[in-house]
């Protein structure tokens, strides 16, 4: 393979200086303060702060509910990203097949990326208000089914639905992308050879989907730990009894509300090791079943 | 050439505009009203500036109280506050704490504008005074919780409005009886009403050292005052029917619940009182009366709820010159009247509400029924548990206190329960404040 080099390194780095310092300025300053600042009392208005070494750390991970906030974020991402992935890719196989009037659906199926969260938690609200809408049919045929404000598995359901349906835009994307970029004459030589289109899809666009499926799965995972805040805060506000207290909005609600800066700064970092960890162990263990082609 | 004639006119006026106001010494007003309110008091300004030529108020709106408080400590830190910040009482512990505001008291004396503070009422200006009484921020937007109830509901059922929570459940009970179908009482769990006006209001307090005034090593009691006994009522009331839960996640909030003819009581501020008048169905009869107590106790004053004016410190002697005036305008009489007119808020001063009783504004709708508010808020002399409450993290203590109250609602445990947890925790949430304030004294 050939490579290309700039031969003089001032080019290069002048190249690089734009973006290196944008996230210098956007990333590690602010990870760097919030670094010191998870290791200190912080006092809001300024005027001083005492070192207090690890006991930032140590009250959160000591707290059962923060274990409990964990755990509903694990369960948020698990859920929204199976949903959001598997929607993606049926739509993308259907669009990919060309079925009747698929140019208007790739249009439509792209639009939600570009709705801002809290209007999609707004709009959602609306939709699975348990006293109007739909909802309310379902209710008044199994009474007491469902209700988001008391119930913290329905309310958990509902941010799930809302946070995939505005992903399912973004995966479909990629989806299509990688679908598209299958070399027809494979496809065809399976269709020669007797299969249909289910199996085609099975042995043929599936494992080669693969690249595209894992980076995908990465930005999925990483998005619903970090970016669910805006869902959370018009749909729920992290209730009932904390039951859509996911860590991003608990980050928010102490460190922004509560003015309790050292402990956010203290959960931001744990947030962000715990999705360090996590893409790590995806490219470990899920990465080499990947095979690029 | 002749084109540019208009361009380079436009230019020179441009130019005089902005040396016509930059003579007038700018200082800058952050406010966390929005929607209506918000529009209301950017008009305030208006009329601040429109009196003044040496002053201009720069105001600009923020979504929320926390989202104001949020940015001007963003904007103190970078040196660019605002000189007035409104604030809400929950929000001011840190504020107190740093010392970095001019107290108003002191900024008027200071600028030898008199202020008459003992016609303020004193259940307001406690509020925002240090423990020893001098006014740290001026009294703004006030209000206070009272119980609204549908009249037409309470006819046809045959009871009086209630006064005290006995005779709530019975009216409760009453209207269940004469139409199994209504919803009684539309509850939405608040902090600011089922705790800490209802405590004030029982003389009972929330916490030790005198609700915080006293010292730093403050805990939380109401998991062992009439509070529980309280919560374990609403409870109660739910579960029997008489009570339904009504919040923005169930769709319909308690307010709306009320205005829309679904439910016969719901309390909530007066500052509501406008909102339900703009809401109400058609031929809704509906008033208010104050919050009932327990039988055995005696009623003591409400505490006031809202926010005030904070003078940030930092900031240059004109900046304080602006803000003084600006204050000593909101203190008139006719600013106050205008004020209240034209949102739900009440009086902060005497002669202001008896100017209006005077000429009638609380005799016919639509503000008939406010001055119930003041009746609550004036009830008794402030004392030691009724003054206010002087606790630091007072927003997270609420979200614990939300969290667990929704936690028992649900069934998943027992209101004692809940509320202890809800203490332990907010407990936590104190010692870990009294720590990032080391050595320091709650003014």
């Amino acid at each position: 393979m050939r490579r290309a080099y700039f031969k003089n390194n001032w080019v290069s780095a002048l190249m690089v200086a734009p973006q290196l310092l944008i996230i210098f300025i956007f990333f590690y300053w602010p990870t760097s303060q919030a670094m010191y600042w998870a290791f200190t009392l912080e006092q809001p208005w300024g005027g001083g702060n005492t070192w207090v070494g690890f006991d930032n750390f140590r009250d959160i991970l000591s707290d059962s509910l923060y274990w409990y906030s964990i755990q509903v974020s694990v369960v948020y991402a698990l859920g929204s990203t199976v949903l959001a992935v598997g929607m993606a890719i049926i739509l993308a196989v259907f669009v990919d097949r060309q079925m009747r009037g698929f140019k208007a659906y790739k249009i439509g199926l792209i639009w939600p990326y570009a709705i801002a969260a809290p209007a999609v938690g707004l709009a959602f609200r609306f939709i699975f208000n348990p006293t109007a809408g739909i909802m309310l049919y379902v209710n008044h045929v199994f009474p007491g089914v469902w209700d988001p404000s008391t119930s913290g598995n329905d309310a958990m359901i509902m941010v799930i639905v809302a946070g995939a349906w505005k992903q399912v835009a973004y995966n479909f994307i990629f989806f299509l992308a990688g679908l598209q970029s299958i070399p027809r004459s494979l496809l065809e030589a399976g269709a020669i050879d007797g299969a249909r289109a289910l199996r085609r899809m099975r042995d043929i666009q599936l494992p080669l989907l693969a690249p595209t499926f894992f980076f995908v799965l990465v930005i999925n995972i990483t998005d619903s730990f970090t970016d669910s805040f805006g869902i959370v805060d018009t749909m729920t506000g992290g209730g009932p009894a904390r039951a859509t207290n996911l860590m991003v909005f608990k980050i928010f609600n102490d460190g922004f509300q509560g003015l309790d800066y050292s402990g956010a700064a203290a959960q931001s970092i744990i947030l962000m090791f715990l999705v360090v960890a996590l893409t790590f162990v995806q490219f470990r263990y899920i990465e080499r079943k990947v095979h690029y082609t | 050439m002749n084109k540019s004639y208009p361009a380079l006119a436009a230019l020179a006026l441009a130019f005089c505009a902005t040396t016509a106001s930059a003579d007038k010494i700018k200082f800058d007003y952050w406010y966390g009203l929005s929607g209506d309110l918000g529009v209301t008091l950017a008009e305030t300004c208006n009329r601040f500036n429109a009196s003044q030529d040496k002053y201009e108020a720069v105001c600009t709106g923020y979504d929320g109280y926390e989202l104001v408080v949020q940015s001007a400590i963003a904007a103190f830190r970078a040196g660019k506050a605002p000189t007035i910040l409104q604030s809400f009482d929950a929000g001011t512990a840190d504020l107190m704490m740093s010392g970095e505001f001019y107290p108003v008291q002191k900024m008027m004396a200071d600028f030898g504008i008199e202020i008459d503070w003992a016609n303020y009422f004193p259940g307001i200006s406690n509020y925002y005074a240090s423990s020893k009484g001098e006014l740290f921020s001026m009294p703004f937007n006030s209000s206070t919780a009272v119980m609204y109830y549908n009249a037409a509901d309470l006819e046809k059922a045959g009871v009086a409005p209630p006064t005290t929570w006995e005779e709530f459940e019975a009216a409760l009970k009453a209207v269940k009886a004469s139409d199994p179908a209504r919803c009684g009482f539309a509850y939405e769990p608040s902090v600011w009403i089922d705790l800490e006006q209802f405590s004030a209001i029982h003389n009972v307090g929330i916490a030790t050292n005198n609700n915080g005034y006293d010292g730093m090593d403050t805990t939380f009691t109401f998991n062992t005052t009439l509070h529980v006994k309280h919560m374990e009522n609403i409870q109660r009331w739910m579960t029997e029917g008489l009570a339904e839960l009504k919040t923005a996640a169930s769709g319909m909030t308690s307010q709306d619940a009320f205005a829309q003819n679904v439910c016969t009581f719901y309390t909530g501020s007066i500052a509501s009182h406008s909102s339900i008048h703009l809401k109400a169905v058609e031929g809704l009869a509906w008033d208010v009366i104050m919050l009932p107590v327990y039988e055995g106790n005696t009623r003591h004053n409400s505490v006031v709820g809202g926010a005030s004016l904070w003078v940030l410190s930092g900031k240059s002697e004109d900046e304080y010159r602006g803000a003084a005036e600006y204050m000593k305008f909101l203190a008139t009489a006719e600013s106050e009247k205008w004020w209240v007119s034209n949102t739900g808020y009440i009086p902060v001063t005497k002669s202001a509400f008896e100017q209006l009783t005077a000429e009638g504004f609380y005799a016919a709708a639509p503000y008939k029924g406010r001055e119930v508010a003041m009746q609550s808020l004036t009830f008794t002399e402030p004392g030691p548990l009724t003054r206010g409450y002087r606790l630091g993290s007072m927003i997270q203590v609420r979200a614990e206190w939300k969290s667990e109250v929704e936690a028992a609602l649900a069934g998943q445990k027992t209101m004692q329960e809940a509320l202890d947890t809800a203490v332990e925790r907010s407990n936590g949430l104190l010692a870990k404040f009294a720590k990032t304030y080391e050595g320091k004294t709650l003014p």
